[in-house]
């Protein structure tokens, strides 16, 4: 298919939401970034590659939304000058995207204005690049020193609060960067990249059965979105079809994650302004929650229950009929603790105005996912590109516009109700066979999985050599798109509500330090 | 109010028997208050620190926190800075980047100290292994007390590790006899 008149023939994917994926030279490249971006898509990823070993030096792909589905666009870079132009003047996502895949494979955004390093701090040489394949990803280097250069705010009384890498709670790490006048925030700058532990070298070599636990740990929170999107690049890259029964379960233990995060969220969420009743009720509900999930799939956060052909394990029609309990039972239970939020005017006076972002900074940012819908951007795959069996469910995706942590709650709440909805659907009417179907890569090809987790759109990328080893995967997470946005929720806001505003987003670390 | 002290009333209470440490069986909560102030002579302080994990652990050790486990019952308390802490709640695998972070922190806490590593990672680097980003298991940054394998480990498992690990304290290191609790 050809797109955006660019003469630049894209192949769709053996895919249930629609992929299509092009090489494209350097100038249908920048056409393409300037298409989508007028055309109101987004960017969902980018990412380097070296592809010396089939003798084409390395590569840049970029990934973006558009109306007709996802576009991969592949372009190839000289071995000796690997350099690309910069896709960040049309979408502020990439700058961070083109810092990684810049400090991971060496491919440099040309004319690019922030070149600092953003995954590599001084654990590994400035020309050491861990993908680069004359490299096998086991060295070790002396530590350097690591002196970041912070944006520097000057200015009558201004003082800086440096928090972080390790956190007062129970938390991942990383380290932000206060900018203050008394209490109020003038700028956040984030530094990120402590979580790297080299994930998308440790899945170079591998068979694709075995990246599939990999890509199932990049975001723990995410388990059920990451293993379905690789599974879902597997089965597109073999060509094979998963049962219907097994598409079916898969939805389900998916909207079980949701729900599980959204729960966990709400209780936090009240925790931070002081509410300790939501903490103690709403984590309660999760610890029931997560208790079925062990007994029903064998996982209390369902990791390894999806694989590449299907799900690990069926289940019986006595689960079927206690899932569905559980979510009448969890149901009345959060319209009550939705009520209670609702009518306390101590904790909406925390959440209200707090921690704003407007649907038109959030376009212009590529805010994404549930942090999007909040802010007025409609996208959600499954009422977009609603494969099965969301085709199946009408799923309602719900927006707010205030954008504040008031309306990221209430997305929640609603999400909750919608998901507890679908759970009790496809539980009813779970259609019969086989869960399972063997899907195991003996060749060369691509493949893409693209699925709505509970934070935003998934993505993975997945390709293969002759002998069906991985040579390449690429996992995105959506907090990629929604870190920056933080920075911009805070300003004007006062340190102490940081944490509320913080946990309004709850992005993952891991996910995005790879 | 009304409504949310009704809510808390229909409830009642769900907290659960701790786990034996490091087995499956139940055990009192005032038992386990009992011990962890005989060997301690006050509230354990936990510091968790986060050094790579993919945040499965985190999860289940926030669970540790709601009703069902109630470890603050127990007298168990996570606490904010290292300085306040007696055990170092450990996951990872330990990324390269976070190796100076960990060590400091190891370093911040007052002796005698505990470490307990939590999940298959921390225990010896799991699935991400040891590689240019990653040093492995806990153990080989700081030493470490008790392991506590699973991917991620339940919260029982993980508070009976916590316990294995204040009962494990050597005598010497423990409370001097003279020691009462409260204010000396």
């Amino acid at each position: 298919m050809d797109f955006f008149g660019l003469d630049c023939r894209f192949e769709r994917l053996d895919a249930p939401v629609p992929i299509f994926g092009a090489r494209v030279h350097a100038a249908q490249w920048s056409a393409l970034a300037l298409a989508v971006a007028e055309a109101k898509g987004r960017l969902v990823s980018l990412w380097g590659s070296d592809e010396r070993g089939a003798g084409d030096g390395f590569a840049v792909s970029a990934a973006y939304a558009t109306a007709d589905g996802l576009l991969w666009a592949k372009l190839g870079l000289e071995a000796e000058r690997p350099a690309y132009p910069d896709i960040s003047r049309f979408f502020p996502a990439a700058i961070r995207m083109q810092r990684a895949a810049r400090d991971l494979v060496g491919v440099e955004a040309e004319d690019a204005g922030d070149v600092r390093p953003w995954l590599r701090h001084g654990a590994w040489p400035a020309d050491y690049f861990p993908l680069r394949l004359e490299h096998t990803g086991q060295e070790r280097f002396e530590a350097q020193a690591d002196a970041y250069p912070f944006v520097l705010v000057e200015g009558d009384g201004v003082h800086e609060i440096a928090v972080g890498p390790v956190h007062a709670g129970t938390i991942e790490p990383g380290h932000f960067r206060f900018s203050v006048v008394g209490e109020k925030v003038l700028r956040l700058e984030e530094r990120l990249g402590y979580k790297h532990k080299g994930i998308e070298r440790r899945f170079m070599g591998m068979d694709t059965d075995e990246g599939a636990r990999l890509a199932g740990r990049v975001s723990g929170d995410s388990t059920v979105a990451y293993a379905w999107a690789y599974a879902m690049a597997a089965e597109s890259l073999v060509g094979v079809k998963v049962p219907e029964r097994a598409a079916w379960l898969r939805a389900l233990m998916l909207e079980r994650e949701r729900v599980a995060n959204h729960l966990g969220d709400l209780g936090a969420l009240g925790n931070d302004a002081a509410f300790g009743f939501a903490l103690a009720q709403f984590s309660r509900l999760r610890e029931d929650w997560l208790r079925l999930n062990r007994e029903c799939f064998g996982h209390r956060l369902m990791m390894d229950c999806v694989r590449p052909g299907g799900v690990a394990r069926d289940v019986d029609a006595e689960s079927c009929a206690k899932l569905r309990r559980q979510v009448t039972a969890i149901a009345s239970e959060v319209a009550e603790l939705k009520d209670i939020y609702d009518e306390h005017a101590g904790l909406q006076d925390r959440l209200v105005t707090t921690g704003r972002v407007t649907p038109e900074l959030a376009a212009r940012l590529g805010l994404t996912g549930l942090a999007g819908r909040a802010s007025g951007q409609t996208a959600d795959l499954r009422a977009d590109f609603p494969w099965p069996p969301y085709d199946g469910l009408a799923v309602a995706a719900r927006t707010h516009r205030n954008g504040d942590v008031a309306a990221r709650v209430a997305m929640r709440f609603e999400e909750c109700f919608e998901s507890l909805r679908m759970i009790d659907a496809l539980a009813a009417g779970l259609p019969g066979g086989a869960v399972h179907e063997p899907v195991l890569a003996t060749r060369d090809g691509i493949g893409a999985g693209w699925v709505e987790g509970w934070r935003g759109e998934v993505f993975v990328a997945l390709e293969t050599d002759a002998r069906g080893r991985i040579v390449r995967c690429h996992c995105h997470d959506p907090s990629w798109q929604n870190w920056p946005v933080l920075e911009h929720a805070i300003i004007g806001n006062i340190v102490p509500d940081f944490p509320l505003i913080n946990k309004s987003f709850n992005l993952s670390y891991s996910g995005q330090d790879l | 109010m009304w409504h949310i002290l009704k809510y808390i009333a229909r409830r009642g209470r769900v907290t659960e028997p701790a786990p034996e440490p490091l087995a499956g069986t139940h055990r009192p909560a005032h038992l386990i208050h009992d011990e962890i102030l005989a060997i301690l002579g006050r509230a354990l302080a936990i510091r968790h620190v986060d050094a790579g994990s993919c945040n499965g652990c985190e999860l289940e050790i926030n669970a540790l926190n709601n009703p069902y486990y109630n470890i603050e019952g127990l007298g168990i308390r996570f606490v904010a800075s290292p300085r306040h802490a007696d055990l170092l709640l450990v996951t990872g695998p330990v990324s390269r980047n976070m190796e100076v972070a960990l060590r400091r922190t190891y370093d911040a806490t007052p002796a005698p100290k505990l470490v307990v590593a939590v999940g298959d990672c921390g225990c010896n680097g799991g699935i991400f292994g040891e590689s240019y980003a990653s040093c492995g298991g806990v153990s080989n940054v700081i030493p470490v007390d008790v392991s506590v394998p699973g991917c991620p480990p339940s919260p029982a498992e993980i508070l009976a590790g916590i316990l294995a690990a204040v009962q494990a304290r050597p005598p010497s290191e423990a409370v001097p006899a003279d020691f009462a609790p409260g204010f000396n």
